[in-house]
């Protein structure tokens, strides 16, 4: 269902891009589809709406309609306020408060804290702290029992001592951090339901006893929209700090970032990807507005090209293209504008759709770009414009000055003749030049 | 809630109120469009728009619902538990050996989640409680062993019914789903036909990724129900209305807490209203 949802949304924005006025029509198709994506992505209703409404109001403003590519900005203004939404750039674990710095864990039963917490004690010993692992979990039958073990399995130092009173083992377990000279003491706690009053109490007295520097909320990936119901309680009773996302090695869109993350303004500090303790990567806030989206890094690739591309060439070019005035002046122009990407496959790389392409066959036709550059170079102005002035003559002679073969040039010809045709068809739909540059070297 | 009388279609108000509901309740956005999509056609005699998408999700969950295989005399019925991690899997397993213990049935479990740290454990330590036995292996063994010494412990001792925990695993790691195949089909050399059930637990709390689960889990190791776990949150665990709609799946119990006997048999008309806040 997904696939179908992301390849529509991915369908239309594509459209956007090479369209050179958005009109109201063509916007509300894009929000449209865009609402369901985030929906199906389990972004929450309320934030979906929320920034539904920002994307139109800021589709609507001047500057993005008198742009010269106003469907690559809506797009733009899209991914900008998710990535905005998710707390814009990354943010790294800070360690604050007294010494022992004290990290606390809280989430839902299931959320994966146990696991979180032996991942951030390797993640803080590789950084140079001596942590301190401390399960403070009296309710799930063995839980402590699972932190001592995966401490033990990555030697990192583990407190779960019996008892069945949480601030007393706290305590205790602080007591140790300190006569054993740790300085981070990572605690875990148990699993507990937003609705739960005394299991939130029993948190409330924890972050008493402890003060901790940080209470970081730890949330399944494959959480739906209830998400924002239950962090938003934890964050009204906890001095929460931060996130960390877990599960996010699974295929679930993780949109349940963005919901957290816009009724709360927590930065999320990490994702967790795999069951070894050494999966736990920084959280890269564009990567998952990408993903939520199901688009690849489509995203990456509009930016790429608004640096990469000059627009003012590609206003040119696209005019030529509608009055059918392409000429080889135009490919090699083209052939300049691939290089700024460094190469074709890379290009090719973050296109989702250009997954099925056969890498082998990369690699002539990047040859060919460099060749195909100086064969142009080797022609007259004149034949560049009329390149059907070329006969055998001249052909041999523009082969000898390029240091290329006939054949070369012939094969240049006969592209640049595809891909004329390719434009002329496209032309008529106003398509991205790098849309058709692809579609001229590949047929697609 | 607007009474609609037969003559009006539904207004747009309610309609998007219905969707924005059902939405938020996990039941995505494609079938709630689909659902108040079939509201907007003029009402059916007095009923309320809400009425009629209760009852319309109600028949999407009884075309899935079916008889649970029954226990035999002859030979031990053996329950396969399987899931992503932290769905509840363990917890559900204790709760269902509780249950079964409770209605006089002699009942063995198999600690077959031999990869995370300390979950023999947490199992034993429900076993002692129950005062039920567990079969189990040292941790980092092959759980495919622990299934087979279980069912083989489950026949020899004649007991009622076998319940295995597995480990948790995300649908997406092509390895962990193929070692629970191979779970699934030890049990059936030891005895006939077993596993004669293999529920899913689902975590309420899940979005549309739920689908994805039951899908995978179905395809590798044929999954006959789901547990929805987690009930007693405030997530509605929708996508189980996806779930029993184009997987043909049906509900078999849900839990809501953490005590011994919070796990109930799952009741359509219940659930519906719930998810319809409704309680």
């Amino acid at each position: 269902m997904f696939e179908q949802i992301s390849q529509r949304l991915n369908q239309t924005l594509r459209m956007l891009r090479g369209v050179v006025c958005v009109d109201e029509a063509s916007l509300i198709v894009a929000l449209r589809d865009l609402r369901l994506a985030l929906l199906e992505a389990d972004v929450n209703f309320g934030v979906v709406k929320d920034l539904l409404a920002v994307v139109r109001e800021r589709a609507q403003r001047q500057e993005v309609l008198d742009s010269l590519t106003p469907g690559q900005q809506v797009v733009k203004v899209v991914h900008e306020e998710m990535v905005k939404l998710l707390g814009g750039t990354q943010v790294r674990l800070q360690l604050k408060g007294a010494t022992p710095h004290v990290i606390m864990l809280v989430g839902l039963q299931g959320a994966g804290k146990t696991t979180t917490a032996a991942k951030l004690g390797q993640q803080l010993r590789r950084s140079g702290h001596s942590p301190l692992l401390a399960s403070v979990d009296v309710h799930r039958p063995a839980a402590r029992e699972q932190l001592a073990q995966m401490g033990t399995n990555s030697s990192i130092p583990v407190f779960a001592s019996e008892g069945d009173d949480p601030t007393v083992l706290a305590r205790e377990a602080i007591e140790k951090a300190r006569l054993a000279g740790h300085d981070v003491v990572v605690f875990d706690t148990a699993g507990r339901l937003h609705l739960d009053g005394a299991m939130m109490n029993e948190a409330a007295d924890i972050v008493e006893v402890l003060k901790p520097g940080n209470v970081i909320y730890v949330a399944d990936s494959l959480a739906g929209q209830d998400a924002v119901t239950s962090v938003s309680v934890f964050h009204e009773r906890l001095p929460l700090t931060g996130t960390v996302l877990t599960k996010l090695d699974g295929d679930a869109r993780g949109g349940v970032a963005m919901s957290i993350a816009a009724v709360t303004g927590l930065p999320i500090l990490y994702a967790g990807v795999g069951e070894r303790v050494e999966d736990l990567e920084v959280f890269h806030p564009d990567r998952i507005a990408s993903r939520i989206l199901g688009m690849g890094d489509i995203l990456t690739l509009i930016e790429k090209a608004q640096e990469g591309v000059d627009v003012e060439a590609a206003a040119i070019l696209e005019k030529r293209l509608r009055d059918s005035t392409f000429t080889l002046e135009d490919f090699r122009e083209q052939i300049r504008q691939m290089n700024k990407f460094g190469s074709m496959s890379k290009l090719l790389e973050l296109l989702p759709m250009a997954r099925g392409v056969d890498k082998k066959a990369l690699d002539p036709a990047e040859g060919d770009m460099r060749s195909f550059s100086a064969i142009i170079d080797s022609m007259s102005v004149e034949e560049r414009r009329h390149p059907q002035t070329i006969d055998r003559s001249r052909c041999r002679r523009i082969a000898k000055g390029s240091g290329t073969r006939i054949q070369d040039v012939n094969r240049l010809l006969k592209q640049f003749n595809t891909a004329r045709k390719l434009m002329k068809k496209l032309g008529r739909h106003r398509g991205n030049p790098l849309d058709m540059m692809q579609n001229a070297n590949f047929g697609r | 809630m607007h009474r609609i009388t037969s003559s009006q279609s539904p207004d747009e108000e309610t309609l998007e109120a219905l969707e924005e509901a059902l939405i938020l309740a996990d039941v995505g956005p494609t079938v709630a469009l689909r659902l108040v999509e079939n509201l907007r056609q003029v009402a059916v005699g007095d009923e309320s728009p809400r009425e009629r998408l209760r009852e319309a999700m109600l028949e999407i969950l009884a075309r899935s619902s079916s008889a649970v295989s029954a226990p035999s005399k002859n030979q031990p019925h053996v329950v396969l538990l399987v899931g992503v991690n932290g769905s509840g899997k363990t917890t559900s397993v204790a709760k269902l050996a509780a249950r079964y213990v409770a209605q006089g049935h002699s009942v063995i479990l198999g600690a077959a989640d031999t990869f995370r740290a300390a979950a023999v454990e947490q199992l034993e330590v429900w076993g002692e409680r129950l005062n039920v036995q567990v079969i189990s292996h040292t941790a980092g063994g092959d759980p495919a062993a622990v299934v087979y010494d279980t069912c083989a412990a489950g026949r020899s001792r004649g007991v009622d019914i076998v319940l295995i925990d597995t480990a948790g695993r995300l649908h997406t790691k092509d390895n962990l789903m193929a070692e629970l195949s191979k779970i699934h089909k030890t049990a059936g050399k030891v005895i006939e036909g077993a596993p004669n059930e293999v529920w899913l637990v689902l975590d309420a709390t899940t979005g549309q990724n739920g689908l994805r689960q039951a899908e995978d889990f179905l395809r590798y190791v044929g999954v006959t129900g789901l547990v929805l776990a987690k009930l007693d949150g405030s997530a509605k665990g929708g996508v189980v209305l996806s779930i029993a709609e184009t997987l043909d799946l049906p509900i078999r119990f849900v839990g809501t807490g953490e005590e011994i006997d919070s796990l109930a048999p799952f009741d359509a008309e219940a659930y519906v209203n719930g998810l319809m806040g409704q309680d």
